[in-house]
């Protein structure tokens, strides 16, 4: 017994350096050199120099006037520092009065602005949780859903508005992996700073 | 379910099967202690680690020789993680002001990690300083998988030798492990998902000023949003690779900085599978006849494919909680459709379905969806796949040791029918063999059973359900097949942090791993003490249709029988009660 407690040990001390610390600092290093925006989280700034958020992280949104992101089943929503999804399994009574609730509050951010929702339904990650809670797309069909309310609240054209979503839109990569995106915080950047 | 989809599914599935192959090569030798182009550069440090452990790596061990040492080995990781969770609050590297684990809660961490489950009943980043997220999980993640490996190498020696009493020296076969196959491969994969937006700093939070402040109430406003960051990436490298699963965050790869574009879920799913799959290629070089590898990775493909399918096809469709009037549940070119709730829309219905099914195959555990809000069916299939035993592809190494065991039942049965000594590989499979790999299969289904049945029998154990009704039961069931069968995922609804869980569940988990681990390297002792029989007329080969059928079969109906009374009473009942 007592001829293995010394490799054990040693083992689990060279070991806790090796892939815990060397192996991190050697990642650590080499990112902050090729990669230093995505590894320190990918911050982006605002027009005023100030971290406006990440890139990869999402945001509330409930003015009319911006672009929404997806329910969010943190606490306070999209917040950061605690992820969480909703965890609501697919028969729960809870989850189906929330999606009522999310359809009414959607198409009475339409009334809000003085116009009727459109009939078109809506497209179903627009009224669903996501998993981290801190999702920073939405589809392109959940965006179109929202172009014409956008385009009342700010005074500008449906065209103009759907033209910076599809700047902000990315398509599957290499056309197959993964689903079309439309980032968010990036359109409401970009509807600030064209008419602030 | 869309063209799309299925596209998606066959580049996963290429893309797993051209890195497994020469993959599998290099892992054989790696195993046999060849010469290769990482040993000339590591070979320094390898023959260092050595001389500081006292050990001589070409000493070989007898099989209990050996399950000792991978027993001594796992309690020496418990015991120091462990130590480090309770003491983390006055270590350094601790930017977020972290107190420190609590007693249950630390125990049941340390014990997850040791046992390469990584069933996480804590939220990573409000619990976990960054010294015990790299000097402590992350160490066990290498650690835990390497000792998996290992096993499977002495047990593969077993097969392949001959009258022989030893079957490899512990030491070696974890350090190797480590060193030419963890390491390398994490870094690389670490330094990719970087590139893709993955952190890798020593700063513990961004602060961002919200573009649009949140109103709470008339009194409070949220103004800024408080991002958490850290050495995320060189964790989840490992993580995936090592089919460990403890996320650095609370939602796992769900979470946008952890797992931030499609193009990562795929590197990141294929991660999960690749060394698992490579095993059964490794296996054939190892025991000199590939056709025997490819056989397992039939076995595991065969059952894969139709259940990855079913599990997207069952997402693909929305339950009546979300398919309401003036909700747009189809999917097109522009939109997800299907079961979205607890998805990301980075990654869809296809993406998130390849994951649950995959992770699930494999003891990964790690989630990039919220598999509690998935359709009855899209959670009953990764459930099963976990009460399968972890053996379709399973864990590094501990998931084709585990489906040896069910190799050995197959032959033998297949022996019975026909009146013969059953033989695996030139052995006959005798008593002794039965007995252990009847241990190794029974041993967590029971527990499963067990640990399920106390928990919706006790108050205690009723407190951390959720939801109500047949899925309240579900999140039981899923907790015991995931903890006894050393997966990790979750049905995250269940509020598992809780004295009464953490000790049940961690109980399960070192069930789940040792009485499966020791008595495959009895086996590994035994088998390797027999001569080879010659090839004769009535030797059912092993390498054919007939005898991946046998071996799929096996596992099914062990399975079916064993788990379908469970699962009528969770996803089943709910299917059924959903319209």
């Amino acid at each position: 017994m007592r001829a293995l407690l010394r490799p054990a040990l040693v083992c689990c001390l060279v070991f806790s350096v090796v892939t815990g610390i060397v192996y991190p600092a050697v990642v650590g290093g080499v990112a902050s050199l090729l990669f230093p925006r995505q590894a320190s989280g990918s911050a982006i700034r605002g027009t005023d120099g100030r971290i406006a958020g990440s890139r990869l992280v999402g945001q509330p949104f409930t003015s009319g006037r911006y672009l929404w992101g997806r329910p969010s089943a943190t606490t306070p929503a999209y917040n950061a520092a605690a992820s969480s999804g909703s965890n609501l399994g697919p028969t729960s009574a809870v989850l189906d009065s929330l999606v009522r609730a999310r359809v009414a509050t959607l198409r009475a951010s339409y009334t809000a602005v003085g116009l009727s929702a459109p009939g078109d339904p809506i497209p179903v990650d627009l009224v669903t949780a996501s998993g981290s809670g801190l999702d920073p797309d939405i589809s392109p069909a959940s965006a179109r859903w929202q172009v014409a309310r956008i385009a009342a609240a700010r005074g500008v054209s449906r065209e103009r508005v759907q033209a910076i979503i599809d700047q902000h839109t990315e398509r599957p990569w290499l056309g197959v992996v993964g689903d079309a995106r439309v980032h968010v915080l990036a359109v409401n950047l970009a509807l600030d700073a064209e008419r602030p | 379910m869309t063209g799309k989809s299925v596209l998606e599914l066959l580049v996963f599935v290429a893309l797993l099967a051209a890195g497994a192959v020469p993959l599998g090569g290099y892992l054989a030798r790696v195993a046999r202690g060849d010469r290769h182009l990482l040993a000339r550069v590591f070979g320094p440090i390898e023959r260092g680690v050595y001389r500081a452990m006292g050990v001589d790596p070409a000493r070989e061990m007898t099989w209990s020789g050996y399950a000792t040492a991978a027993l001594v080995f796992s309690a020496i990781g418990y015991v120091l993680l462990y130590l480090l969770l309770r003491t983390q609050g006055v270590l350094p590297l601790n930017p977020n002001a972290l107190g420190a684990v609590a007693p249950d809660l630390a125990m049941n961490t340390a014990i997850s990690f040791v046992t390469n489950t990584n069933w996480q009943a804590y939220g990573g980043e409000s619990t976990m300083s960054h010294l015990s997220q790299m000097f402590g999980l992350g160490v066990q993640n290498f650690l835990s998988a390497a000792t998996g490996l290992a096993v499977l190498v002495a047990l593969i020696r077993g097969f392949s030798r001959e009258r022989a009493s030893t079957i490899g020296n512990f030491w070696a076969d974890l350090v190797r492990g480590t060193l030419y196959v963890l390491l390398p491969l994490s870094l690389v994969l670490a330094l990719l998902l970087v590139w893709q937006g993955v952190p890798q700093t020593a700063r513990g939070t961004v602060s961002a000023t919200l573009v649009e402040p949140l109103r709470i109430d008339d009194t409070t406003m949220v103004t800024t949003q408080t991002i958490a960051v850290g050495p995320v990436a060189s964790q989840l490298a490992i993580k995936q690779l090592g089919t460990n699963g403890g996320g650095y965050y609370n939602v796992n790869s769900a979470h946008p900085l952890e797992n931030p574009t499609p193009l990562a879920t795929l590197l990141e799913s294929l991660a999960i599978l690749l060394i698992p799959a490579a095993l059964c290629v490794t296996f054939g070089h190892l025991v000199g006849d590939r056709r025997q590898g490819w056989a397992l990775l039939a076995v595991m493909f065969v059952i894969f494919l139709p259940l990855v399918t079913m599990t997207i096809a069952a997402e693909s469709t929305a339950t009546a909680a979300l398919a309401q009037d003036g909700v747009a549940v189809n999917a097109g070119p522009d939109a997800p459709g299907g079961q979205m709730e607890g998805k990301e829309v980075r990654f869809g219905i296809a993406q998130s379905a390849i994951w649950a099914t995959a992770t699930t195959a494999a003891s990964n555990g790690s989630v990039n969806a919220m598999h509690d809000s998935f359709t009855p069916i899209g959670g009953l299939i990764p459930m099963w796949l976990m009460q399968l035993g972890e053996v379709v592809f399973g864990g590094v190494g501990s998931g084709l040791y585990g489906l040896l065991a069910f190799v050995l039942i197959a032959v033998f049965v297949a022996g019975l029918l026909v009146g013969r000594t059953p033989e695996y590989l030139g052995k006959k499979v005798e008593a002794f063999e039965m007995k252990m790999a009847s241990i190794a299969v029974l041993a967590p289904a029971t527990v499963v059973l067990l640990a399920g049945a106390l928990a919706v029998g006790t108050t205690a154990g009723r407190a951390g359900v959720f939801n109500s009704g047949p899925h309240g039961f579900s999140e039981v069931l899923y907790a015991v097949s995931s903890a006894a069968n050393n997966n990790g995922s979750a049905f995250g609804g269940l509020s598992a942090n809780s004295p009464f869980y953490n000790t049940l569940l961690g109980a399960a988990m070192i069930i789940g791993r040792f009485w499966v681990m020791v008595p495959m390297l009895a086996i590994a002792g035994a088998m390797a003490r027999k001569a080879r029989v010659p090839v004769g007329a009535g030797t059912l080969p092993t390498h054919g249709p007939l005898f991946v059928g046998l071996v799929v079969g096996t596992i099914v109906l062990v399975g079916a029988l064993t788990f379908l009374p469970a699962l009528a009473l969770g996803p089943i009942a709910e299917q059924l009660s959903a319209r």
